[in-house]
């Protein structure tokens, strides 16, 4: 079975929030549209999104990290959002695992929006309904689209490459294989909702540097022996290249 | 949460009017053939039409809740895995049984002890439902808890309980006291229940932490941005935005007004055999009751908010 997810790397995001203009932008011209703005410019004004970058400070300074924090719905596997809503409205797609509001028969209760630990459902205050990220349905379901653009519009957009989506279900996806190799992990993982979002950690960034990248093996200067002599004129790391 | 008003008068009206209903039909059964006279079932009816009255402003006040109010109907559709939908269906449920039950003491159609049956076990119903709707959400920890059932139950029970008090001691004079008696026994259980849950919130220990909303293992973590600087439905839903200073005088204010006030007056009323201040007696717990449901609502903290701290 097929469960289509992202995968954020915080260890690339920027925080440029180019993935909240492109959702917005998506959605608000596309089927889940329009994307309500209250008072867009006037001295309150309050907005819809389906996606957020947050910022968050860890440590203390001077040994501080800024970490970029792009929020969407996870899309969980296990979805507590769904089986509270009293009409139906609230869905998981079998076929693909996206969670969906059918805007046509949300009664706009609200509570599937206070069943959502991580706050990712959004009213519209203009439609009266709720909506939330539809993982850009329209998008990455269009046959017309060539096979590229078949991804939601905030993984086009990042310029850093943090955003990967694809079936977190099929083990040799990319996104599959990014979660097993650098320790993608879940949210909230205490109420055991099993989001299909993942999240890749920072990573500590080094450098090896070893004697011979720094001098040459067949430096002409020493060939003569009067410089003293570097210990490693054999085969080097270049010789044996992989 | 921000305490929504629609869901303040929806659950304590039709907790006052269910607690009302119980206590009439209690009364029938417990009456026997004296509930048969001309007196007692116009007293019945009387009371069925005030139970009516408090459950249909209930429902009148939920839909001020919805966005969409004329697709009302469709929220009984997911009664399998929804307590939302499952009180929908026993709300109107009980209003129907409740009319019927009228119905058959106003004009002595018989079978009132079958019907009066079936709605008390709808009335029982919808209690669990309305608590259900606040227990099953499992990450809200303050509302998370058999206690807060037990709570829906009881306070109903006691307001309802008044309110039979103030009718019988218009129309019954003689169930005065036992109505009175039973107001008391609810009012002293709800304020036992009610301060369990108190003190219980007030030992809570969050499950979720800024630690595991982002997943980075560090004590020290500090929201620097939330992402925008305008309103937004996270920002306004979740939280009642008043200072801790005013939960706590809500919740000395409610105590007061819903238990020891009422109480108070109860007394003072059968005492001194005045219909006026048992009136008064039920106006004030019923006061206290929507400071009581405030606070239930605004007391509970969505985990949601760590993600909504600072805006930039």
């Amino acid at each position: 079975m097929t469960q289509l997810a992202l995968v954020i790397d915080l260890n690339v995001c920027v925080g440029c929030h180019a993935c909240v203009t492109s959702c917005k932008q998506w959605n608000t011209s596309g089927t889940a549209g329009s994307l309500v703005d209250l008072n867009p410019y006037a001295s309150d004004p309050s907005g819809t999104f389906f996606n957020r970058v947050q910022t968050f400070e860890v440590g203390e300074f001077p040994n501080t990290q800024t970490v970029h924090f792009p929020k969407s719905c996870l899309h969980c596997e296990d979805p507590p959002c769904v089986p509270v809503c009293p009409t139906g409205a609230s869905y998981k797609r079998a076929e693909d695992g996206i969670v969906l509001v059918d805007y046509d028969k949300c009664i706009g209760c609200k509570y599937c929006s206070w069943a959502c630990p991580y706050g990712a459902r959004e009213f519209d205050e203009e439609r009266k309904v709720m909506t939330k990220c539809t993982l850009c349905v329209d998008r990455v379901t269009d046959q017309a689209l060539p096979e590229r653009e078949r991804k939601p519009a905030c993984v086009l957009a990042c310029p850093a490459n943090a955003r990967l989506f694809g079936d977190v279900h099929d083990p040799e996806s990319e996104v599959s294989r990014a979660i097993a190799d650098r320790a993608g992990y879940q949210l909230m993982p205490e109420w055991g909702t099993r989001p299909a979002n993942h999240y890749l950690p920072r990573r500590k960034t080094e450098i090896r540097i070893h004697p011979e990248d720094l001098e040459r093996v067949d430096n002409p200067l020493k060939i003569d022996g009067k410089q003293p002599d570097v210990g490693h004129r054999g085969h080097g790391r270049e010789d044996f290249a992989t | 949460m921000n305490p929504p008003f629609s869901a303040i008068f929806l659950t304590t009206l039709i907790g006052a009017g269910q607690g009302l209903f119980l206590m009439l039909f209690g009364a029938e059964v417990l009456l026997g053939p004296v509930a048969t006279l001309p007196q007692a079932r116009l007293f019945l009816a009387i009371g069925s039409l005030v139970s009516l009255a408090l459950t249909a402003g209930g429902l009148i006040a939920s839909f001020f809740h919805l966005g969409q109010p004329q697709r009302a109907w469709r929220g009984m559709a997911m009664w399998r895995t929804s307590w939302l939908a499952r009180e929908g269906i026993a709300l109107p449920l009980f209003m129907a049984g409740v009319f019927a039950y009228g119905l058959i003491q106003w004009f002595d159609l018989g079978g009132s002890l079958v019907i009066g049956a079936l709605t008390a076990i709808v009335c029982l119903v919808l209690y669990v439902c309305t608590g259900m709707i606040y227990v099953s959400i499992r990450f809200i920890q303050e509302w998370s808890t058999p206690l807060t059932l037990v709570n829906y139950l009881l306070l109903g029970c006691a307001s309802g309980a008044t309110l039979a008090t103030v009718l019988a001691a218009f129309s019954a004079p003689g169930l005065v006291i036992p109505f009175a008696i039973l107001a008391a026994v609810f009012k002293v259980a709800g304020l036992l229940t009610r301060s369990a849950s108190l003190l219980r919130n007030a030992r809570l220990k969050p499950r979720s932490t800024l630690q595991s909303a982002i997943g980075i293992k560090h004590p020290r973590i500090v929201q620097k941005a939330q992402g925008f600087m305008g309103g937004s439905f996270n920002t306004r839903e979740f939280f009642h935005q008043r200072a801790p200073q005013f939960l706590r005088s809500v919740k000395w204010f409610f105590l007061l007004m819903a238990f020891v006030l009422p109480l108070l007056l109860l007394v003072l009323g059968v005492t001194q055999g005045s219909p006026g201040l048992l009136l008064l007696a039920f106006a004030t717990q019923y006061f206290g009751l929507v400071a009581e449901r405030w606070f239930f609502f605004a007391q509970a903290n969505h985990p949601q908010n760590l993600y909504y701290q600072t805006i930039s």
